[in-house]
């Protein structure tokens, strides 16, 4: 399995895991059909990207790194949108998304095939 | 001392010297004394570089040819082999310079650097048997580790010899198997003590008296090697509940971390809107 592919399966089931949280509180409870989609995604998105990251790179420091800045970015972007629908949760939102990127980057470094050279290959 | 006295000794150690004539090599001083012959640093005057002398005192024409077969990182290169005007046979091979396993050992190493010499020990006891060559007397003398990490084994396969204490597995008949015993005193010896349980146990299957019991080859033995460094369970010992946790979690400490600090967040944003 490529990193890509091990990126994507486990944003997507860390996303989901963190995006089922919001059921521990009263108030997104009744969201949380939402919620799961779009953190499922965002995992999925972070994913991707920290598998690419990882055929490129191969430094378990980097890969938290870089995972964990791309969590941080995308769980930025769900804040936002999420502010300007109402009372505003960057920290809520933002801080599990920068701790699941770091996991989620590395386990693309720890996981999966690395990229193939082009001369191996032929 | 008085001048006679030096004189004499000078004189005694020159007619000791072995008659180089007719030979392209000259003696510079003596390395080594086996009970197969003595080893000299000598000079190769017609390519300018110092090599190892080996002189045989009995005929074994088979060993240089034998060694000559091995061409291989870890096992010293012979450059040539002749004949001395008194008969003896004689053969140059690469000059090491380093320490002997035994006295690197002796020395301050991390256990990571010290699996890398046992490594490139057995490597190349693997690549000799795989050309039907057994050692016969691996032994820390028998190992030389360079001043830039190059590891090479020497002193290979000769018939005559019967192995030394300590080293020498216990059947009569010599095989790989032999080898493999050797290999596991070996790696007793390098890792000292304390040593980790798992490589200890490595070293006792590899030494075990019933050659069927041991490891059946070498690559079985570095795969077992290379699962301890990978941080993986080794064969050689089934290891305690208690001790198979703890290598998982020093294997994941960084998961168990960060999944330990995601936990806290939770639970802190959990009990701040709670509270």
């Amino acid at each position: 399995m490529n990193k890509i592919v091990v990126g994507l399966l486990f944003g997507l089931v860390l996303g989901a895991l963190d995006g089922a949280t919001a059921w521990f509180y009263p108030e997104t409870r009744p969201l949380i059909g939402g919620i799961l989609i779009g953190s499922s995604f965002k995992g999925m998105l972070v994913g991707i990207l920290s598998g690419w990251f990882a055929r490129k790179v191969h430094s378990t420091g980097w890969g938290i790194a870089v995972g964990s800045a791309l969590g941080l970015l995308f769980a930025f972007f769900v804040a936002f949108m999420d502010a300007k629908s109402g009372k505003p949760h960057y920290l809520e939102i933002m801080l599990p998304g920068f701790v699941v990127g770091a996991i989620v980057g590395f386990l693309t470094q720890r996981m999966g095939a690395p990229s193939v050279l082009k001369s191996e290959a032929q | 001392m008085e001048v006679s006295d030096s004189i004499l000794e000078h004189l005694r150690q020159v007619t000791l010297l072995p008659d180089l004539s007719g030979t392209r090599y000259e003696i510079e001083s003596e390395i080594g004394r086996g009970g197969m012959g003595v080893v000299y640093a000598a000079r190769d005057r017609d390519l300018d570089r110092r090599v190892a002398l080996k002189i045989l005192e009995f005929p074994i024409a088979g060993e240089a040819q034998l060694i000559g077969r091995l061409e291989h990182p870890g096992i010293v290169p012979v450059f040539e082999t002749g004949t001395l005007p008194d008969g003896r046979c004689f053969y140059a091979m690469k000059l090491v310079s380093g320490a002997r396993l035994d006295r690197y050992a002796a020395e301050d190493h991390t256990l990571t650097e010290r699996l890398r010499v046992i490594r490139r020990i057995a490597e190349a006891v693997f690549f000799a048997h795989s050309r039907g060559v057994i050692h016969r007397d691996l032994k820390p003398q028998n190992v030389m580790v360079g001043a830039f990490g190059e590891v090479y084994v020497m002193d290979w396969g000769v018939e005559a010899v019967a192995g030394t204490a300590g080293y020498r597995a216990p059947e009569p008949a010599l095989d790989p198997l032999s080898d493999i015993y050797s290999l596991g005193a070996l790696l007793r010896f390098l890792l000292g003590t304390p040593a980790p349980p798992a490589l200890r146990a490595v070293a006792e299957k590899a030494m075990s008296a019933d050659p069927q019991l041991r490891y059946q080859s070498v690559s079985a033995l570095l795969a077992d090697i290379d699962r301890f460094e990978q941080g993986h369970a080794v064969e050689a010992w089934s290891e305690p509940a208690w001790h198979r946790i703890r290598r998982f979690t020093s294997r994941n400490a960084v998961l168990l971390w960060l999944l330990v600090a995601y936990t806290l967040v939770k639970f802190f944003f959990f009990f701040w809107k709670k509270f």
